[in-house]
């Protein structure tokens, strides 16, 4: 509405460029896709170097990877199939739950050792010892605790987003300015008033900080899990397995699109994040 | 006296019961009473406020003035509610805020604080800032909240900036809306810590106009604290010259200049002696500060 009545008002015509003139002319855009492409140039080069010089300029390391070209075809050649998106499926699946039950528990978890100290004090000690046995660490254990491979996954997938989630809310609660507190409190604001108008909105820029991070976490710990566990006949499946399974068959070509599809998942995943961020926080979108 | 708005008179009549109408529709006289604190974390005293009197009559502009860390913001902290008073008392019309028996006064939208640095919620656009203080209180739905939000923006020249957040509009006009968000209380006291520190010259002239302006139309008894002399001359009606710590009050300066004012004032006679009169005795407890190793000074 604004702009309409600015173009209504103003008498210089400015002809308002079209989002597809301005994706044209985004010069980091451009800078970005140029210095993929030149990674990808080089990567080609160097693995096919041995092709084109024989066999004793072999290079170390990239000579055995194997070229985008070839994992592009091989990428192309199981695009249709469906057990390929069922990897995706799968992992998204257990990241999903795990990451949300995360995020169900922690943000009440970590508000409530924030605001109160009675809680704090019961909780903190325990959450803080078992805060630093890495999420991998649970694996066997899980394994042994619950029924299925798949509630176990969920579980280790659930810890490694947990204890970020949680820390993130505890920070960002426990530093929020006292003079928004005061200032509210003169206000006339009640215990509740204070809690919901303050310390959440206060606290949302970490938990959406926990979450990127935490999910971050959650799709290293799924995929570590379905390599370890995924191979049985239940609970089977997922991206980490299909690049375990690539492996197990002598496929690498098959074992980068694997690696590529989990930093796909993950751009994914965080730009979700970012827009949900950009969603629940206007205020931080100013700039 | 009839500077007032309509709005303000209607509000005067619906909510204040002093509002009469004749004089200013709310109280604000502080009595200050022989106010001590001793700091006393882990045994180590600390008297940061000694044996400080002062009265401020209803709807006067106090500014005080001393030195760095001398205590002037304990003394509002005081007063707001936010910590306690070891000895004396603060009265607010008569009222008991805190003294023997209750060393803290309890918190409410009649003392108002305005923070040093702002203290807008950055979450919250202007207009919902300053509506947020009649929707806690239910006094207002919240319709009528940002309606009156709007209206009240718009008297202190921020019509256009009630819907962006404070991290939009420049720290001139978060101060403003943060006054507006304090005024739209109806508070019998505005206190005001530093709230013009950190500002440029310019930018600073123009608060100063914008909360004279602000004064003449509410009448609001304004409590000050600032550091820099020509402000306290300028806006007040009478300046504090407060002791370094222990703080209590060394000297009150009367302020005869009349009112409105205008920046041309500053120039003038009367100002000039003002503020020697002040410079001296600040200049005193300055360097008292100083050789008693404060690391900041007047």
């Amino acid at each position: 509405m604004a702009n309409v009545a600015h173009t209504a008002t103003s008498a210089p015509v400015v002809r308002r460029r079209s989002s597809f003139e301005k994706l044209m002319s985004n010069t980091s855009l451009w800078r970005g896709m140029l210095a993929i492409a030149v990674f990808l140039l080089l990567w080609e080069i160097g693995s096919r170097f041995d092709e084109w010089f024989g066999k004793e300029w072999t290079l170390p390391f990239i000579g055995l990877i194997p070229a985008p070209t070839a994992v592009f075809a091989a990428w192309l050649e199981i695009l249709p199939k469906a057990g390929y998106w069922m990897s995706w499926l799968q992992s998204f699946k257990r990241v999903l739950s795990g990451f949300l039950v995360a995020m169900l528990i922690g943000i009440p978890f970590g508000l409530a050792l924030a605001v109160n100290k009675y809680f704090r004090d019961l909780f903190f000690p325990p959450f803080e010892i078992l805060r630093p046995i890495p999420p991998l660490a649970w694996v066997p254990a899980s394994l042994i605790f619950w029924p299925t491979n798949e509630m176990s996954i969920a579980f280790v997938t659930f810890l490694g987003a947990f204890f970020t989630i949680v820390i993130n809310v505890l920070g960002g609660a426990r530093t929020i300015d006292v003079r928004y507190l005061r200032a509210a409190q003169s206000m006339g604001a009640s215990q509740w008033d204070l809690f919901s108008k303050i310390i959440l909105p206060g606290t949302l820029p970490s938990i959406f900080t926990g979450a990127a991070v935490g999910m971050g976490i959650t799709w290293e710990v799924v995929l570590a899990a379905e390599m370890i566990s995924g191979g049985g006949t239940q609970g089977g499946g997922g991206l980490g397995f299909f690049i375990w399974n690539s492996y197990m068959g002598g496929s690498l070509e098959q074992v980068v699109v694997g690696m590529i599809s989990i930093g796909i998942a993950g751009y994914l995943s965080s730009s979700a994040i970012r827009w949900l961020g950009d969603r629940f926080m206007p205020w931080k979108r100013l700039f | 006296m009839n500077q007032m708005t309509t709005n303000q008179k209607l509000h005067a009549a619906a909510t204040s019961p002093q509002g009469t109408g004749t004089g200013r529709p709310l109280g604000g006289a502080l009595s200050i009473r022989n106010v001590s604190k001793i700091y006393d974390p882990e045994g180590v005293n600390v008297c940061a406020v000694n044996d400080c009197s002062m009265e401020i009559v209803a709807g006067e502009v106090c500014m005080i003035v001393g030195p760095s860390g001398c205590g002037k913001t304990t003394l509002l902290n005081a007063i707001a509610g936010f910590h306690s008073i070891t000895h004396g008392e603060i009265l607010l019309d008569n009222q008991l805020l805190c003294g023997p028996g209750k060393p803290k006064a309890s918190q409410g939208a009649d003392r108002m604080v305005v923070f040093q640095n702002g203290a807008l919620f950055p979450w919250r656009t202007l207009a919902e800032n300053v509506a947020y203080g009649p929707i806690v209180q239910k006094k207002m739905t919240k319709a009528e909240a940002h309606e009156k939000a709007y209206h009240m923006l718009a008297e202190a020249g921020l019509g256009d900036f009630g819907d962006k957040y404070p991290g939009e509009v420049s720290s001139g006009m978060s101060r403003r809306a943060e006054i507006v968000r304090a005024l739209i209380n109806e508070p019998k006291v505005l206190l005001l810590d530093e709230p013009y520190r950190a500002m440029d010259a310019l930018t600073k002239s123009i608060m100063h106009e914008s909360l004279l302006e602000t004064y003449d139309r509410t009448k609001v008894t304004i409590f000050f604290i600032t550091h820099d002399l020509e402000e306290a001359i300028f806006l007040g009606d009478k300046v504090h010259i407060v002791t370094t710590r222990p703080c209590s009050l060394k000297k009150t300066v009367d302020v005869t200049i009349p009112r409105p004012r205008t920046y041309e004032s500053l120039s003038s006679e009367a100002f000039r002696t003002l503020m020697e009169e002040v410079n001296e005795a600040v200049h005193e407890e300055a360097v008292k500060a100083f050789q008693a190793g404060e690391r900041e000074l007047a």
